[in-house]
């Protein structure tokens, strides 16, 4: 039941009942000519599943990197459960990381691959042997624990990453696309297990990823990072609802622009229809008539691609509710779309907040 | 599509450079078991004889325990020094970085005749007495060369977010290394100490210009031959030579992996020298 109600109230936990797991201040950080962190603050609670989203040099995986002390910024402050451990070396910081290659010792078995950090801090072998018997029960590898890393299928040395991370009980975890080099399938399976795990544990997550799908479905919270700075950081529904500009709207979900009377919109693709000849809008809906250039079909929905008369180009996905057959006559017809106008959000204002807080 | 002519061709060819390279190897060996002591083929009989001479020849163990003394003082200390080499050329990025690599794999490159007469003139001027230690100097030059070569080969190889993982872990910057970089390069180590240990104990040229009146196993060899005498115990003495060196650039090919063909590369360009 917990679980359900989990579920069913997919907004962001209030982070000002909780203390806070990871705050950072203004860091920056400069490789030669390159800013890739750009004067970054967020502020991260205890037991948020948070995740750095953005294309291929955006910065996330050298935010992810400073927090874990891989990385000294030039300016700007980290703190960890309340401490400033800006100067602090990896070794000493409550985090551990889940790395993209996943990094596993190739001389030592799984067991000793999940034990290292344990033995490193000089926990008592009794204490040892438990928790690396608990980390594998927790990523569901009971019984491999001899095998070498090589012996393994990426799925599995993935999950030997995770829990030689996770039985450290670190403070805040760190992923950096976990994911990236598994299957789709796989991947699908890994979103859910990880999701669990993160529950189950309550351990904070930091997750890298460029991939949205991702990002949307695990997440408490969001930051889309481009360019070395956040373009946007809410709850999932927030920045897919509520795209607060372009690039935000583009990146997460189809980018739908068009321009109106001076203003940017954004309108997403299930959110318009197409109406039926003949049928009547309701009130105060917005119209646009327009031409279907192309329709996709793609099994649950079809998708059209619809040239308006008064300039630019929009998405439309409907539903296939019933059999699309015939679809493929609208392709060069004349048709109307309508949505309601708060369903259209205005980009073209300057940026209220970059970062939050 | 080559036709089945020319993979004959190249069988032959191929066979033929073989027998020509390991024919010259493969009758010293023969001769090594000759019972006469003149050289003519085919040999009238075959002998242990000569083993239990050259065992019992005093000049012979004399020159035996200098090569095996010199090649493991030179090995040891190309260990130490290739290997911080390696990692420091590895591990930071400073000014002049790629020149001093340069400088580092030259030795290998440098004919030995330059070496050993750089290092004579050296030893001559400063007024240093020729002995076990300028062989060991002279050895060193291109020992370090071999170390240095296999261990930046395998950092360069190793992905770096296994030291960060160890780190991340909670292992300071010993703990890391015993546990992980030690481990990763140690056959890279070993490989390396073997060949240089191979390379010091065959050499000639550079040890002609650095010893004094001791003789190495090779320069003993090299003048029982000018004066051709004790030919059959020459015949001995190459033979172990050759399983004294080629032993170990086995091992080290097999323990560097599928590099072996670069290994024996790295030999053939040394024994040049």
């Amino acid at each position: 039941m917990r679980e359900r109600a989990a579920l069913a109230t997919p907004q962001a936990p209030r982070e000002d009942l909780r203390p806070a797991a990871l705050r950072v201040e203004g860091v920056s950080k400069r490789y030669g000519r390159v800013l890739a962190v750009d004067n970054v603050s967020l502020t991260i609670a205890e037991g948020e599943f948070f995740t750095l989203l953005g294309p291929s040099g955006s910065g996330k995986t050298t935010l992810l990197r400073l927090i874990a002390g891989f990385e000294r910024p030039d300016s700007g402050r980290i703190e960890l459960g309340g401490k400033d451990v800006t100067a602090v070396p990896p070794y000493a910081r409550a985090t551990n990381t889940v790395f993209q290659d996943y990094a596993l010792f190739p001389h030592m078995s799984v067991a000793a691959n999940i034990e290292y950090g344990l033995k490193v801090r000089h926990l008592a072998r009794e204490d040892r042997r438990r928790r690396v018997a608990e980390g594998l029960t927790l990523v569901r590898l009971v019984g491999l624990g001899h095998r070498q890393p090589s012996q393994l299928s990426g799925g599995q040395r993935q999950r030997v990453a995770l829990a030689r991370a996770i039985v450290n009980q670190p403070e805040v975890l760190l992923l950096d696309e976990p994911l990236g080099a598994l299957d789709l399938k796989l991947r699908q399976e890994m979103q859910i297990e990880l999701k669990r795990i993160q529950r189950e544990l309550g351990i904070t997550f930091i997750y890298v990823t460029h991939d949205q799908d991702e990002a949307l479905t695990m997440s408490d919270r969001v930051a889309v990072l481009a360019g070395g700075r956040i373009e946007q950081l809410g709850s999932p529904v927030d920045l897919y609802e509520r795209p607060t500009n372009e690039f935000v709207a583009g990146f997460i979900g189809v980018s739908n622009v068009i321009d109106r009377d001076g203003r940017r919109l954004v309108v997403r693709p299930e959110r318009i229809r197409l109406l039926d000849p003949g049928e009547t809008p309701g009130p105060g809906t917005h119209l646009e008539d327009g031409t279907v250039q192309d329709v996709i079909y793609a099994g649950m929905v079809t998708r059209y691609a619809v040239q308006l008369d008064r300039g630019g180009r929009l998405l439309v996905v409907e539903q296939n509710r019933e059999s699309a057959a015939g679809a493929d006559d609208l392709r060069g017809r004349k048709v109307r779309l309508a949505w309601r106008p708060d369903q259209a959000f205005d980009i073209s204002a300057p940026q209220a907040e970059r970062s939050e807080q | 599509m080559e036709s089945r002519w020319t993979r004959v061709a190249l069988r032959a060819w191929a066979v033929g450079i073989l027998l020509f390279l390991f024919i010259p190897i493969a009758l010293v060996i023969i001769y090594a078991f000759n019972v006469s002591t003149i050289q003519s083929w085919p040999i009238p009989g075959v002998t242990l004889k000569w083993f239990g001479q050259t065992w019992e020849d005093p000049e012979v163990r004399r020159a035996l325990l200098l090569s095996v003394e010199a090649g493991l003082m030179a090995t040891t200390a190309a260990l130490v020094l290739g290997s911080m080499a390696a990692f420091a050329i590895h591990r930071f990025q400073f000014f002049g970085r790629e020149a001093i690599s340069f400088v580092f794999v030259l030795p290998l490159a440098l004919p030995g005749i330059i070496t050993g007469m750089s290092l004579n003139s050296f030893f001559a001027f400063n007024q240093v007495t020729f002995s076990l230690w300028t062989i060991v100097i002279g050895h060193a030059t291109f020992c370090i060369v071999i170390v240095y070569n296999n261990v930046l080969a395998r950092l360069r190889r190793t992905s770096s977010s296994l030291m960060e993982a160890a780190m991340d872990l909670g292992a300071n910057g010993w703990q890391t290394f015993r546990d992980v970089t030690f481990p990763l390069i140690s056959t890279a180590l070993v490989a390396g100490a073997l060949l240089a240990f191979a390379l010091s104990f065959d050499e000639v040229i550079v040890t002609t210009f650095t010893a004094g009146a001791q003789n190495t196993l090779p320069l003993w060899i090299f003048g029982a031959i000018r004066l051709g005498q004790r030919l059959p115990e020459v015949n001995v003495v190459v033979f172990i030579v050759i399983l004294v060196t080629i032993v170990p650039v086995v091992i080290a090919s097999q323990l560097t992996g599928g590099r072996a063909a670069g290994r024996v590369e790295a030999v053939a360009a040394a024994e040049e020298v």
